[in-house]
């Protein structure tokens, strides 16, 4: 793996004496974890204040919201943005973002269940069964949820090849994300449609004959974007850490 | 230079105090109308007429709290910082927080209502005619919005009713339409062509001439401020906010349902009566509650937001589930 060798020369130039280097963080991944934990600071802090809105349960929960759905289409970018542009940091970042996401959901799903409904059973059935938006965006939390829990990769040794085949469904995960943003929509759907877009992109560019299209064309670009220069040899096949 | 009205600089601490002693002026001067149900600190809505509903009266008033200002349920009111940054005036943005701020330009002077259509005396009255015209006197309704939250508002305005009848709908005229102002130089929101504008609203004429269909020119005994509608809006609170279109320029006595902005955009989820109902389901926001502003636990929505009493008859026999 490209990425792997990469990562231990970088630290064993840069500190020599250090023997673990599974628990250094690059500067990338350092990155990413705060502009991930941010909205969520910010949302405490705004909290604390009384800056929510003069609704603040509703800001709340549409912040939490949208933020899970930024998190979940950036963690499904990171293999495109690896195979496709060749950007390898992303790699490493990916299960970190897909948990982000688990947990801006948990917290948005959360406020919804607790503070909006106070654990109104009753009222939040009724919601579930009447509004198309509650229930995808409920089947969307209930896909996350078993693949937050076996995110480890303890989880991962265990379950072998079933461990992808389940973290698949986050594609489908996505797509109801979408709708749920859609329709959650007053009037204007252009920004859940931008989203949607981009989702749309980052999963066409996991069709196999896609990907190894879009890899071809950028190598050539590389190698001057001359005809003659024969398509090296590409890593194709999908990173062990999926 | 306009003239500033003395309710416009009444300071809000000596409003309630005023608020006393026009109610109970008001009272006075109401004399025979069915006011008789309201409690001498609380102002209410006068109840229809007698013969209109079933009971007559309006449920008395709980005691309000010492100097509060409460509905006639004695639900406080909502503070002036609420009802003039929580605005959803969607000529200047979608952004309720930020209506108040982009609207504070907005010229309320000079301003024209047309009043036409089918109506033996056609008028255009300028503000200032109707501020003269017309006796303002307070209403403190509820204000439930279609998007699931609510508010108390002290209103200061008139009833449409009196309007009404001093053009004189002709015996075919069945509706009354109403139009908002079309400028999308001070509306910057009405360049998005996402609506077809401008904003219109409809009302039955039997709805239209219910004591409780008010013209509001105010709030908080202060002139409106443009967020809320100004110089003036229609306010019925029995149905949901969007029903109470503002900056109104044109109201025309009209024989064919009007088709409000609403309607046209979203014919599934807006119809024309728009009661606030909580047996009829929404595809986004909940009808069977709401949040009041400045609440965190949710309140049962009532039918027709409390106003039953008033409003129940205008409807009698019609299935609300169809005409929503």
């Amino acid at each position: 793996m490209l990425h792997v060798s990469l990562e231990v020369t970088s630290t064993s130039k840069n500190n020599m004496t250090t023997r673990l280097p599974t628990f250094r963080f690059t500067k990338f991944q350092i990155f990413v974890h705060i502009v991930a934990l941010l909205p969520l600071v910010i949302l405490i802090i705004d909290a604390l204040r009384g800056n929510l809105t003069y609704n603040p349960i509703q800001a709340a929960t549409l912040r939490t919201g949208k933020t899970a759905m930024i998190l979940l289409v950036a963690s499904l970018a990171c293999t495109p943005v690896n195979t496709v542009f060749g950007f390898t940091p992303a790699i490493k970042v990916r299960r970190a973002l897909g948990l982000y996401a688990f947990l801006y959901a948990l917290v948005h799903f959360s406020i919804y269940v607790g503070v909006d409904y106070g654990f109104d059973l009753q009222l939040i059935l009724l919601e579930l069964s009447e509004k198309r938006y509650v229930l995808v965006g409920f089947a969307a939390f209930l896909i996350l949820l078993p693949l937050a829990i076996t995110s480890t990769k303890g989880w991962q040794r265990r379950m072998k090849r079933n461990w992808k085949k389940l973290h698949r469904w986050i594609y489908a995960a996505g797509i109801l994300v979408m709708f749920h943003f859609i329709w959650v929509q007053k009037s204007d759907i252009r920004q859940p449609l931008i989203w949607a877009g981009i989702l749309a992109v980052l999963l066409i560019l996991r069709i196999p004959r896609v990907r190894s299209r879009a890899v071809t064309f950028r190598t050539s670009r590389r190698a001057g974007g001359k005809k003659s220069a024969p398509p090296k040899p590409v890593e194709v096949n999908e990173p062990v850490v999926q | 230079m306009i003239p500033i009205k003395s309710s416009e600089i009444t300071p809000e601490s000596v409003y309630h105090d005023r608020r006393k002693f026009m109610k109970g002026v008001g009272l006075a001067a109401l004399g025979g109308l069915a006011v008789a149900a309201c409690a001498p600190a609380v102002a209410q809505p006068t109840a229809a007429p007698a013969a209109a509903t079933t009971g007559g009266t309006i449920a008395p008033a709980a005691p309000a709290a010492s100097g509060a200002m409460t509905d006639e349920l004695g639900d406080p009111v909502n503070t002036f910082e609420e009802i003039t940054n929580f605005n959803n005036f969607y000529e200047f943005t979608t952004d309720k927080e930020k209506v108040a701020g982009m609207a504070t330009d907005f010229p309320t002077r000079p301003w024209t209502v047309e009043i036409g259509g089918l109506v033996n005396n056609p008028a255009i009255f300028s503000i200032e005619d109707i501020l003269s015209r017309f006796d303002q006197e307070e209403r403190i309704y509820r204000l439930r919005c279609v998007e699931g939250w609510s508010m108390v508002i002290p209103w200061l305005g008139f009833q449409l009713s009196t309007l009404l009848e001093l053009v004189e709908p002709k015996s075919n005229a069945k509706y009354v339409r109403f139009e908002t102002l079309l400028d999308p130089e001070v509306m910057p929101g009405q360049r998005s062509n996402w609506f077809d504008w401008p904003y219109v609203e409809g009302l039955r004429i039997d709805e239209a001439m219910n004591p409780l269909a008010l013209i509001a020119t105010g709030l908080y005994g202060k002139d409106l401020l443009p967020q809320n509608g100004a110089p003036l809006r229609l306010v019925t609170p029995w149905k949901y906010g969007f029903k109470s279109i503002k900056s109104i320029v044109k109201i025309d006595l009209v024989e064919e349902q009007p088709t409000s902005l609403w309607m046209a955009a979203a014919p599934r989820e807006y119809g024309f009566y728009a009661n606030v109902n909580p047996e009829v389901q929404h595809p986004r926001w909940s009808q069977r509650t709401e949040r009041r502003i400045g609440e965190t636990k949710r309140r049962e929505t009532l039918p027709f937001n409390g106003y039953g009493d008033e409003v129940a008859y205008l409807y009698e026999g019609m299935n609300l589930a169809a005409y929503y």
